[in-house]
């Protein structure tokens, strides 16, 4: 399963699960993992 | 501070990651809205279960518990308890405390009449409950005309006995209608002097909502104003409820989803698992927790379910800008004025349910079932306080 | 946007005891009961992680259990510092840290 990474600088195509570049090495994307979400923001979450 | 969808910088930018996520379903429902009993002593005329009278084939006390232990095992995190006034059934503290202390929390909504000191106190002394008091306008007028006599005073007194009780924060819920979108300001003044939350709610034509609708929704003038207001107040509650709004412009905070069958669902009093609680009918019933395999299986395998985990076409909205923002509304609102699911939202801001609209045949749209009000109940008058 | 005020989080950590921690396909949902707040985890590794926190004496010594990647190391350390800031993960003060249990994850 892909992961999809975003962060506020970086590009945001969808990357495999290491967000490691498989030829430089360079760490490529900054990974955005955890997520708060508001509870109230979810059409039918009361 | 955490990384919040809900912070400036994001407020546009969707991460549409996490949605196709939540779009394509979860192994269980966040909470889900559980409506425990068709009985109530109001008749409201928006009432989006119809409710009133108790069906006999109410789940039973030793059912309900057992639906607490299924909604532990899967670890939906907590319950949004309702009815009809879920405060009738005799068993209804009980069930509150069992899932309260079996890892299930509780939001409930009730009308508050029967709230009482006592009854606040008790509350007072829960934990992992949350209480939600439904007042759908800031003076007894206003909301008296839809909620019936007496139910503005009832409904103040609750909250009088929660403060008093030292119950902490609760929230106050209102349904915006027509008469009520001028009184918004007065609604926040009166969840804070009780410290209260306000939320806000948009009104479906589900339940008898369906046969008021087209007096008590707002306009196009008045669901603009609402949105300005919303977007000015984002400490206000709306459980995304307005998400179709967002395609006035900067998109309202929260998902903009469609919860239904896929982060959210309804079991109803007689153990229906709906898709939500606007669309009680036959068409979006996913099962039964009576049935083999109980909730869970509802939840992972109905066909129903399975159905809305699919992508969805934007039929109609497809050449519309603003669908990214809107989604094309609420499927509920659009079911029971009789267009179809990928048509434009009836309240659809740029108008363009409009042709849509005039061309449902009277009496065409789909009857919300089933009806349990109660023969004879007062039908709240509208005309007594409507405006223009 | 960043999440970190100050360095990494220092010492032994664990998970809110207040928190369940429900798996999904794309990682997991934590709920915390006592604030209410709703964080997605959205990565298997970010789970693991958390889980292994109760049984590694810092940060960086449940990361290496996990075997992630060290040039990941600064996303997870962002994303610690998110779920302390929401109580999703606090700090442990329970005895026994004295012998560091190198399990796997």
């Amino acid at each position: 399963m892909s992961t999809e990474l975003m962060s506020e600088t970086v590009e945001t195509e969808p990357r495999t699960d290491d967000a490691v570049d498989e030829a430089s090495g360079d760490l490529v994307v900054e990974e955005l993992l955890v997520e708060e979400i508001s509870i109230d923001g979810m059409c039918g979450v009361y | 501070m955490g990384i919040d969808v809900k912070a400036p910088v994001g407020r546009v930018t969707k991460t549409p990651a996490l949605v196709d996520q939540m779009k394509a379903g979860l192994d269980a429902p966040i909470c889900l809205t559980w409506e425990l009993t068709y009985a109530c002593n109001l008749a409201c005329v928006h009432c989006l279960s119809s409710s009133g009278r108790r069906d006999p084939r109410e789940l039973t006390t030793e059912e309900c518990l057992g639906v607490v232990d299924q909604l532990r095992d899967l670890q939906v995190f907590y319950v949004n308890i309702g009815g009809g006034e879920p405060m009738l059934r005799r068993d209804f503290e009980d069930i509150v405390e069992y899932a309260t202390t079996h890892q299930v929390g509780v939001k409930f909504s009730t009308n508050g009449t029967y709230l009482d000191a006592a009854a606040a106190r008790r509350f007072a002394a829960m934990d992992y409950l949350d209480i939600q008091i439904s007042i759908d306008g800031a003076t007894p007028d206003v909301n008296d005309a839809v909620r019936g006599e007496g139910s503005f005073a009832a409904a103040v007194t609750a909250m009088e006995n929660l403060a008093e009780a030292d119950f902490g924060p609760f929230k106050i819920s209102l349904v915006v209608t027509r008469h009520n979108v001028s009184q918004l300001d007065q609604y926040l003044g009166l969840a804070d002097r009780y410290g209260a939350q306000l939320r806000v709610t948009r009104l479906r034509p589900a339940g008898r909502g369906a046969d008021t609708w087209h007096e008590l929704h707002p306009t196009q003038a008045q669901q603009r104003d609402l949105y300005h207001w919303l977007m000015d107040r984002p400490h206000v509650l709306t459980g995304d409820s307005f998400f179709h709004l967002s395609a006035f412009g900067e998109a309202l905070p929260g998902l903009n989803l469609c919860g239904a069958g896929r982060v959210v669902c309804l079991i109803d009093p007689v153990g229906d698992v709906y898709a939500c609680p606007f669309v009680i009918h036959d068409e979006f019933r996913a099962g039964s927790v009576r049935d083999d395999g109980g909730f869970a299986e509802v939840w992972k395998r109905s066909e129903l379910f399975r159905s809305l985990r699919e992508p969805s076409s934007p039929g109609a909205c497809a050449s519309c800008g603003s669908y990214d923002a809107c989604q094309g509304g609420c499927m509920a609102a659009k079911f029971f004025v009789g267009l179809e699911l990928d048509d434009p939202d009836p309240e659809c801001v740029k108008g363009h349910a409009e042709p849509l609209l005039t061309a449902v045949v009277p009496g065409a749209a789909p009857v919300p079932s089933p009806d349990h009000t109660r023969p004879g109940a007062v039908q709240v008058a509208l005309g007594a306080t409507r405006r223009g | 946007m960043d999440a970190l005020t100050g360095g990494a989080l220092t010492g032994a950590w664990e998970l809110h005891p207040s928190v369940s921690l429900r798996p999904e396909p794309f990682g997991a949902l934590a709920y915390h009961f006592g604030n209410r707040r709703l964080t997605f985890l959205r990565h298997p590794d970010v789970v693991s992680v958390v889980r292994a926190l109760a049984d590694h004496p810092t940060v960086d010594a449940a990361l290496g259990a996990c075997e992630v990647d060290e040039r990941r190391w600064p996303s997870f350390h962002r994303a610690l510092a998110t779920l302390a800031a929401s109580e999703m993960i606090r700090p442990r003060t329970s005895a026994g840290d004295d012998e560091p249990v190198q399990e796997a994850c």
